[in-house]
């Protein structure tokens, strides 16, 4: 395949970043997207041009360090897929591709594709846990069992990989699916309940703090995520919040 | 050479963690906070060490390379973690996973430690539960558990295909919990470069800040080294793009034994290889093999005709595949342990049975079991037991729930639906179980500089077995090092603060900045990745599932001659003063290029054959590892002397009084 990268470039946080063009031959069907930048570089590299610089470690889907806005949309226009698993079967000859980082307030670029989502450790850093001491004793793990369809819920809000892509496609770059699934993953579990006052409040304070907008319905979160998250989450979250006002 | 002591405590080896932690000095809580301990690596080991070190009431400070320590490697662990619960009641016990442990790792680890880590096991499962791991579970509301190769019981507890993912998150809230109370200070995207003597013992590190490309110096009362494995030596293999040697390399550099380097585990179900430009392999769990049969198929005509694409795997017939680790291992079947299991891919594929266009891949069949539970679900369900259709959906769903994920990734990188076609698999680097040499406590043989996780070499002997990596990485970080790490800071309890102004730090920083910038001002004329290809391909070729003397003796010489050319023609673009992910590769290439003549060298000293170690040289009549105990009964433990080749050796005997050492059989 033939295609026509458009690619954002950016020295580092305080220069103003453009896009500039990049036509690449030769990709194949079978490579991944990352596969098809680290092709890129190497030509821009033996050209003695700098290289892209864009995020990504354990390249299957898991680490969620890999990101890009890639023709507008998250990770891409597969579905359920991070950038590291699309594959450039995707695309076709020809095509003229647009990557940018994602976009937020809250997540600042450090150079080029490669940007800062310290702001979700530091929503997690609130009350994204369970208080218990992890060097001493505890009651065996089956003293309390669980509803097998609660702990699966609990499971799948877990699955987030704290990625960002929910926020990069919200118009709002709202944070509430990621927070939400983290509120709900305790929420769900007897475990988690004993703080669960507590921990919405601080989270949902954070979330504000760190400057992602508010949520306005619109679903698009949902669409994009990698990981399938639901939006039954921020229903949740909702509930759990408004529960917590009361309880003041 | 000398012989290497372990300080194993005394006394019967049920009692002998129980005793140790009777006897070891302790530290009033006023004096841990005057103590500070440097953790490299916050993935399973290093972030379940940094929380429980910092809930004690140390100062902590943690690194990670990664953006964020809920990205370290340990989060793509598919399959599950072990533990000696019996609460399948199907026979289990502490003994039994110890034993099963030592025989996995083909008598080349050690009793003591195993022992140990078998024991903590089960606290291991009540600490994740406590702290909200939403782990599988049955309808009654219990905990789920399955079977990994190499054992007989059902041990291994996990969250579907992403229990590395669901273990680390919560390690990463533990860890959260205590950076929100000040108690760790964390450093992301952090590269440690070099670890500090003051004296003998280790006081500190210097790292890179892989955002402005400063560096800093970070002392204090201990370090420990929690930073993975050393698997992407061969370019291609199941790691993520950023694990590295660097760090264990540093110490080893700085005079921590190396044991054992060339014990590395080879995977027999990864993705296989698909072209020129692939930068990863992607696992497909050890677990698929409770229910996935392996074949390839009887005649070399068929593989051929499947290799061209005339066949399709659903036109062999049943009759005419060859389960061949059903045929060949009848007790264990598909869950032999992963050596036996890769050496018999290869041996299918060289033989010419391979099934891809390469001929490198064999079968991963779902049918048999998706027909077994669909026929199950339609009775409990009361439904037609008879309705192909309605059995093969049923049963789909139940593998769904099962691996959904894996098959999702599977049907994702190969663009075919294995629910419906057998999965292609091959085997590939996976796990070192070789690294850095600790004692007991887990200490290396620096004073005041530890190791744990995957970066030491204690529990596994020659191969590892699945689900025993992440109770490894968990035991050693919550339950272990606290103590053994408390005996030793005993002694520093008026120590007071390490300065970093003293000349050892000054020196480290200078040889750091140094070789930065050696490599950036280098006018080469090949990228890294083109070094580090070279690398990968020399590991496979020689150092890989099979080895032997002269290939070995090859290997030692091409590692060189790829370093020096390295150093002469690698191109590193940019900027030290930057984010700049190519001069952070080649920093870690440069390392790979060590460490990795060294494995040659010591795989080419054992000769003997054990485990994931296959000396061609020695082999049983039926093509097994020939074990020689009477002069390989030891552990290997690499002192750097200069060139990676002058490695002086010293051994640490393995004493077995628990446990019968046998020729091990799962045939
Ligand atoms: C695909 C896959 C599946 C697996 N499945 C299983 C399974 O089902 N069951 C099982 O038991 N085991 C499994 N394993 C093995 C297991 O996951 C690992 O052995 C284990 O998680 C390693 O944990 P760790 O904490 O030692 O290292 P890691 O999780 O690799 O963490 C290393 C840490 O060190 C940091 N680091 C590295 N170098 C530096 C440096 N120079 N400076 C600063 N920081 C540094 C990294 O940022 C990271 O935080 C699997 C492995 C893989 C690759
Ligand atoms: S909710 Fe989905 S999109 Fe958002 S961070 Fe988590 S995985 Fe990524
Ligand atoms: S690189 Fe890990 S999710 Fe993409």
């Amino acid at each position: 395949m033939k295609l026509n990268l458009k690619i954002w470039r950016q020295k580092d946080a305080r220069s103003k970043g453009e896009m500039k063009d990049y036509p690449i031959n030769g990709i194949e069907g079978d490579m991944s997207f990352l596969e098809m930048l680290d092709v890129l570089n190497e030509e821009l590299i033996n050209k003695g041009e700098e290289p892209v610089q864009f995020d990504h470690d354990c390249r299957e889907g898991i680490c969620g360090s890999c990101s890009l806005q890639i023709n507008g949309e998250p990770h891409g226009p597969d579905r359920l897929v991070t950038t590291c698993q699309l594959h450039m079967r995707k695309f076709n000859d020809g095509d003229t591709i647009v990557i940018e980082p994602f976009r937020a307030t809250a997540f600042p670029v450090i150079k080029d594709l490669v940007i800062d989502r310290s702001a979700f450790d530091r929503i997690q850093q609130v009350g994204g846990y369970i208080s218990v001491n992890t060097s001493g004793n505890t009651v065996d793990a089956n003293a309390t069992p669980i509803e097998k369809e609660k702990a699966d819920d609990s499971f799948y809000a877990a699955t987030c990989i704290g990625c960002g892509a929910c926020v990069a496609a919200c118009k709002n770059a709202s944070a509430m699916l990621f927070t939400s699934a983290k509120v709900s993953q305790f929420a769900l579990l007897p475990q988690g309940r004993v703080e669960a006052t507590e921990r919405v409040q601080s989270m949902v304070r954070q979330m504000d703090l760190e400057g992602f907008g508010n949520c306005t319905n619109t679903g698009a979160c949902e669409v994009e995520c990698p990981k399938g998250i639901s939006l039954e989450n921020i229903a949740r979250m909702n509930r759990e919040y408004l529960s917590a006002k009361l309880k003041g | 050479m000398s012989e290497l002591n372990a300080k194993i405590p005394v006394g019967p080896l049920a009692e002998k963690w129980t005793t140790y932690k009777n006897s070891i000095n302790l530290i009033s809580p006023a004096n841990k906070r005057s103590l500070d301990v440097i953790v490299v690596g916050t993935g399973l080991a290093g972030g379940s060490a940094a929380a429980t070190l910092a809930e004690l009431g140390y100062n902590v400070k943690a690194f990670c390379f990664q953006d964020s320590p809920r990205r370290a490697h340990s989060v793509a662990a598919q399959g599950g973690i072990n533990a000696a619960k019996n609460y399948t009641g199907d026979g289990d016990s502490v003994y039994r996973l110890f034993y099963d442990t030592i025989k996995g790792g083909d008598y080349r680890s050690r009793e003591a430690n195993v022992y140990r880590l078998a024991e903590v096991s089960s606290n291991i499962i009540d600490q994740c539960v406590a702290q909200g791991v939403p782990f599988a579970r049955e309808y009654g509301g219990l905990l789920a558990n399955r079977s990994f190769g190499g054992v007989q019981v059902s041990r291994t507890f996990y969250a579907k295909g992403q229990t590395g993912q669901q273990l680390l998150l919560g390690v990463y809230s533990a860890l959260n919990r205590q950076i929100a109370r000040g108690k760790i200070e964390m450093f992301n995207r952090h590269e440690m470069l070099d670890v500090v003597l003051l004296g003998d013992k280790a006081r500190g590190i210097i790292s890179r800040n892989l955002v402005s490309g400063a560096i800093d110096r970070h002392s204090a009362h201990a370090v420990v080294i929690a930073s993975g494995g050393y698997g992407n030596l061969f370019y291609l293999s199941t790691y993520a793009m950023g694990c590295n040697a660097s760090a264990a390399w540093k110490a080893h550099k700085r005079g921590a034994f190396l044991a054992n380097p060339c014990f590395n585990q080879i995977h027999p179900t990864a993705i296989p290889v698909g072209g020129p430009n692939q930068s990863k392999l992607t696992l497909m769990s050890e677990s698929l093999r409770n229910d996935g049969r392996i074949w390839v198929p009887k005649d070399q005509e068929d593989a051929k005709a499947l290799r061209e694409g005339v066949k399709q795997p659903n036109d062999i017939a049943d009759a005419d595949r060859d389960y061949y680790l059903e045929r060949q291992y009848p007790a264990f079947g598909n869950l032999v342990p992963r050596d036996v299991a890769s050496r018999a891919a290869k041996e299918r594929c060289d033989a010419g049975y391979g099934v891809n266009v390469t001929g490198q891949a064999v079968f991963l069949d779902f049918h048999s079991a998706i027909y077994r539970f669909g026929k199950e679900q339609a009775r409990i369900k009361g439904l037609d037991t008879d309705d192909d259709r309605l059995i093969t959906r049923l049963g789909e769903e139940v593998i769904k729930g099962k691996y959904g994920n894996l098959f999702q990734m599977y049907q994702k990188i190969i663009d075919q639906d294995p629910y419906k076609t057998p999965m292609m698999i091959y085997p590939t680097t996976h796990y070192t179980m070789g690294g850095l040499w600790v004692d007991y406590n887990l200490m290396t043989t620096v004073p005041g500089l530890f190791a744990i996780g995957e970066a030491n070499f204690s529990d596994h002997g020659a191969n590892r077995l699945g689900a025993s990596a992440l109770m490894q990485g968990l035991a050693d970080g919550y339950f272990i090092l606290p103590y053994t790490i408390g005996d030793y800071l005993s002694q520093d309890i008026g120590t007071g603060k390490i300065p970093t102004t003293t000349i050892e730090f000054e020196e480290a920083e200078l040889q750091v900045t140094e070789r930065i910038h050696r490599l950036i001002n280098n006018k080469g004329s090949h990228p890294v990745d083109y070094f580090h290809k070279k690398l990968g391909t020399i590991m496979w070729q020689y150092c890989g599932i099979n080895r032997n003397k002269k290939g070995l003796e090859t290997a030692m010489e091409e590692i060189k001659s790829v370093r020096l050319a390295f150093w002469e023609n690698a191109i590193v673009p940019g900027t030290a003063e930057e984010f700049n992910e190519e001069l952070a590769k080649a920093g870690r290439l440069a390392d790979f290029l060590e460490l990795a003549e060294l494995y040659a060298k010591d795989a080419l000293f054992r000769e003997e054959s054990c485990g994931a170690h296959m000396r061609e040289e020695f082999r049983t009549t039926d093509g097994e590892a020939l074990r020689n105990d009477t002069d390989f009964a030891h552990v290997a433990a690499w002192e750097y002397k200069g060139e990676p080749r002058n490695a002086l050796l010293h051994k640490e005997k393995l004493v077995y009084e628990n446990i019968e050492v046998k020729q091990r059989s799962y045939r």
